[in-house]
């Protein structure tokens, strides 16, 4: 009994949801163990219950061939209700371009995703300015440092109507947004036509955080690009604070 | 009753129909008539090019699975094996571009997955006619996204590949997808049904009446009609198939499997024929549990339907309900359709009547051998023909060089590869564009090159040679990239064989792919042939496509193409001949594609190699960029233009470069744009000069330091016998970038403008 309870209080533990589809869970769980040094541990999409976690990752991917709109068969998927109680809890989440999808559906943040202006899948490097660092996502970032981060998909066009933008902005809620190489804001440094220039953001609480980019592709020098490691690294520190800890749900 | 016409209409001669009846004894039924036409159709049964495969050398020390089943396995060592193949999908995605590229790239990723390896990185080598006119533009576009619709969304990147534009693809486009897969070397799986009572499993995909005839349509030229045999290419579902691999990934796990393949073309038919051809067996299958999609489909149409995603599967005794377990976890559709017998036989029952009974040995395996007339065609010595007296040496050099690197062949080709994800699953050290693509074996210090290659107007021109370069191409990319060359997969395109011309390029470059194999000491694994390439009689170029696969004992030794640092030194390796006949500078600025191809010594290509992976070991070597299309001045060029991001990338991009050539008695356009093989652009810092030039000495290469890496120019000057210098290429490299990197996405989106570009 002791020795596993040291054990789990050494590690952190995060959890991966897995949907028919997902395609990053597995590069999620490698940067978990090997970059963040936690404990990673998938869960099936058919569970209605989470273990006990510290924070719950939703990885990219096409979840259901994304062959209706992306995240929309995913949010009714048993294990969303379970993470939605998560959140509620208090506990965080961090959902990855298909996974930040997911959380719109879900309404666990607001907004929603059309196709990329180009209408064309785009798997590049971009730039992103970091517009709020008091969030447990981005406490290693320097206020307004720039990030190079790959993304990966053909549905990034961040939209929403302009009264829940107002409040996305007064609540500090944009978290990132697409910049050129010097920070600055651009239409031409915008690669998918997001309103606002958006690449992620939270809810009000701040406890879950959506982004198309993927930390988890830049969190290596071997792949050239250790930019990612920042939000990796800043989760990885929220969950130590022990600030976060979700409030203990009933198991029912 | 089986009529004349009836045997013409499944594309059988009528001799092949007296050896159908000689094999059964008896006429056989339609049902059977339709599983010989596609089992012995050539795309299939490789009827008329396997007497002539059989000259490629096939074993080398790592070889752990040659030719002959789904892909071929090689050892890199940790108890792992690289598993991997090229296959066609052209005569689809001339129809029906979107579905038929997806459904190629499935194709290839389920003969990987089939093997029990996790596929990690596709390639993609394509061909098209010119985009000015608009069916290219579509059909190249449909092309690429059906690529990336697949790939993508079964997150195995796309990692690189190669796009050639030439009229001679107008009416019969090139698609030939690569997969490579890692599996654990104890975990291999085979397409064998031994056991007699073992049970047969069909996993995946309910069958419908789609790509009936496929491999029939396959073995075909094409005609006015073609377009109406649109019925006869597949749908792909991306989806059903990620979740296929997902559960075939499991169960191989489970130790539950006694064999397995994909049901590619020909389908059911071929899957249980070849499996239990493999293992001496034979197979009854029952219809009536067939998952299907659609009621009222006959035994004909289940037999041959090309549905996609879709495996047969032999159990162990009694595991059966394991597998359909794990099927029901990824929901993925699966019944047990039949069992192993001892007999020899396909015995197919539709509600236990029997329907079908075929030998499968003579289905899978007996199928007629042709030794098909060859003869060269009269236009050869015309086509060879090249007098150099009548091409003009060029005035203004840089006006070429901006021709060279806006032709579409030779331009960047983003376009192309960010709408491929190049990323998913985070191995991917060197991104498409380089030489060769790099990816860590995560769980190693070791990573994976790989790479496509093939100049069809070099093989047309002398298919020996032009099929010998592409393999020397292919193992030199890889070796730029700092891997050894550990084996390949070929994919074959030409045209009719029933042509003694086509047949006779056929042979010459079978013959050039064994002896260069042979001279760099790598074997081939895998592969395909695909035939009947022409439409309205005219065929396309041959087009022996390479795909090869490299290892990298140190991930982090891994070489890029472009400069890192000012100040380096500029390296030729290798040396430069008069070599203009079958150049992209003949092609794009004087208009002719003749000549010669440039002379291929694999004596010097084999030392060549060995000394950049020598000096990349030792750690000499900051970059390193093979000569290929376009000649020197395009590979320098290329140089100072890649910044490919990655550990690797230059610092601040682009860099130039100040260089001279010696003219040594040749013309200015060959030394700038000719395309003499063997030859490497490296560079190294300066203080490791001394050392290379030793290692060059040793290995008896050629060496000569062109100049040095610096500034914002690309500067080259030639120095005439006599030892004076002129400047003829001198452009800055931002403007040479925006060209490079602009011309693809201008000939697709303002078409008018690319066609007035030549010089």
């Amino acid at each position: 009994m002791s020795w596993w309870t040291d054990l789990a209080d050494a590690l952190s533990r995060i959890g991966i949801l897995v949907f028919p589809g997902s395609n990053c869970d597995r590069d999620c769980h490698h940067v978990v163990e090997q970059i963040m040094g936690a404990q990673a541990e998938f869960i099936w999409h058919k569970e209605a219950l989470l273990p006990q976690l510290d924070a719950v990752l939703i990885p990219g991917g096409f979840s259901y061939g994304d062959y209706l709109r992306t995240g929309a068969i995913a949010r009714f998927s048993p294990v969303m209700a379970a993470v939605t109680r998560f959140a509620e809890a208090g506990g965080l989440v961090l959902g990855i371009c298909n996974g930040f999808q997911i959380l719109l559906e879900a309404g666990l943040l607001p907004g929603a995703m059309l196709r990329n202006r180009s209408l064309s899948f785009i798997c590049r490097d971009v730039h992103v300015r970091v517009e709020n660092r008091a969030t447990p996502f981005t406490g290693r970032c320097k206020p307004g440092q720039v990030l190079k981060l790959p993304i990966a998909h053909a549905d990034g066009n961040y939209y929403t109507d302009p009264a829940t933008l107002s409040s996305l902005k007064a609540g500090n809620q944009v978290v990132l947004r697409y910049c050129a190489t010097d920070g600055q804001v651009t239409p031409a440094a915008n690669p998918n036509g997001s309103l606002d220039s958006i690449a992620g953001i939270t809810n009000a609480a701040g406890n879950v955080f959506g982004l198309m980019p993927h930390p988890e592709r830049s969190a290596e020098a071997l792949l050239g690009n250790e930019d990612g490691r920042l939000i990796l690294l800043s989760l990885l520190d929220s969950i130590k604070s022990g600030r976060f800890s979700p409030k203990p749900v009933m198991a029912s | 009753m089986i009529t004349k016409e009836l045997v013409a209409q499944h594309g059988l001669t009528d001799e092949e129909y007296q050896k159908i009846v000689a094999v059964l004894g008896r006429e056989p039924n339609l049902t059977e008539l339709g599983m010989f036409s596609v089992m012995w159709s050539e795309h299939c049964s490789y009827k008329s090019s396997r007497a002539f495969l059989k000259k490629l050398p096939t074993e080398g020390p790592h070889v752990v699975q040659g030719p002959g089943e789904n892909a071929g396995v090689v050892d890199i060592g940790d108890g792992l094996v690289a598993v991997f193949k090229m296959e066609s999908h052209n005569h689809p995605s001339f129809i029906e571009p979107y579905q038929g590229a997806a459904t190629g790239v499935g194709g290839i990723l389920r003969d990987v997955f089939t093997m029990g390896a996790r596929p990690i990185a596709l390639l993609n080598s394509l061909r098209f006619g010119p985009l000015n006119n608009p069916k290219n533009r579509y059909l190249f576009s449909g092309v690429v996204s059906g690529i990336a619709g697949y790939g993508n969304c079964m997150g195995v990147p796309t990692v690189g590949g190669e796009v050639y534009f030439n009229e001679i693809y107008n009416h019969n486009p090139l698609v030939n997808a690569f997969c490579l897969g890692i599996a654990r070397k104890d975990r291999i799986f085979l397409g064998r049904a031994a056991g007699v009572g073992n049970p047969v499993l069909y996993i995946g995909s309910k069958t419908g009446r789609d790509g009936i005839h496929g491999a029939t349509m396959a073995s075909d030229s094409f005609d006015e009609g073609s377009e109406s045999k649109r019925p006869t290419v597949q749908v792909g579902d991306p989806f059903t198939e990620k979740l296929l691999l997902e559960a075939c990934l499991e169960l191989m796990e489970k130790d539950v499997l006694v064999g397995i393949q994909d049901m590619g073309a020909a389908g059911l038919t071929s899957s249980s024929c070849e499996m239990a051809s493999r293992a001496g067996t034979g197979i009854e299958l029952e219809l009536a549990d067939v998952p299907r999609r659609e009621p009222g489909m006959t035994p004909y149409e289940l037999l041959l339907s090309e549905s996609q995603e879709r495996m047969l599967l032999v159990a162990k005794p009694g595991r059966e309900g394991e597998v359909l377990d794990i099927c029901k976890k990824w929901d993925v559709d699966a019944a047990v359709v039949g069992r192993v017998t001892g007999d020899g036989f396909l015995r197919v029952k539709d509600k236990g009547v029997v329907v079908a009974e075929v030998p499968a040995r003579a289905l899978a395996d007996d199928a007629p051998k042709y030794e098909r007339p060859a003869a060269a065609p009269p236009y050869q010595d015309h086509l060879q023909s090249l007098s150099l007296e009548l091409i003009p040496e060029p005035a203004d050099c840089n006006a070429v060089l901006e021709t060279l690197l806006a032709s579409p062949t030779i331009a960047h080709k983003g376009w192309v590869f960010e709408q491929y994800d190049h990323m998913v699953q985070t191995n991917t050290m060197l991104r498409p564009g380089s030489d060769a693509a790099v990816l860590r074996i995560k769980g190693t210090d070791k990573a994976l090159a790989v790479t496509a290659d093939c100049n069809s107007l070099y093989c047309v021109l002398n298919p020996y040679i032009g099929a010998g370069i592409a393999v020397a191409e292919a193992a030199r990319n890889l070796v730029c990239s700092g891997a050894r060359p550990l084996a390949l997969t070929d994919c074959l395109n030409f045209g009719n064989p029933e042509r003694p011309d086509i047949m006779w390029q056929f042979i010459l470059a079978v013959e050039g792919i064994a002896d260069a194999c042979k001279a760099l000491k790598i074997p081939v694994v895998s592969g395909n042939v695909s035939f009947y390439n022409e439409t309205r009689g005219l065929s396309i170029y041959p087009t022996p496509v390479i795909g090869m696969v490299g290892l990298i004992e140190k991930a982090d030794r891994a070489v890029s193409q472009g400069f890192k640092a000012e100040g380096d030194a500029v390296v030729l390796l290798g040396e430069t001949g008069e070599d203009l006949g079958g150049t992209e500078y003949l092609r794009a600025v004087h208009h002719r594609e003749q000549g010669t191809p440039p002379m291929l010594n694999l004596d010097r290509e084999v030392a060549l190699q060995a000394l950049v992976l020598k000096a990349i070991e030792q750690g000499l070597v900051r970059s390193a960029h093979d000569c290929a299309e376009g000649g020197l001045a395009v590979a320098l060029a290329e140089c100072c233009l890649s910044a490919p991001s990655g550990p690797l990338a230059a610092p601040s991009c682009p860099l130039g470069a100040e260089v001279t050539l010696d003219a040594r008695g040749l013309r200015r356009d060959s030394l700038l744009f000719g395309e003499s093989q063997s030859r490497i652009v490296i560079s190294v810092n300066s203080n490791d000069l001394i050392t290379i030039k030793a290692l060059a000495i040793e290995s008896n290469v050629q060496l000569s330091v062109l100049g040095f890496v610096g500034g914002r120019k690309l500067t080259i000057s030639i120095r005439d016998d006599q030892g004076l210098a002129n400047v003829w290429i001198e452009r800055p490299c931002r403007d040479l970038d925006i060209i490079w990197r602009g011309a693809l996405r201008s000939a697709l989106e303002s078409p008018r403008e690319s066609e007035g570009r030549h010089a």
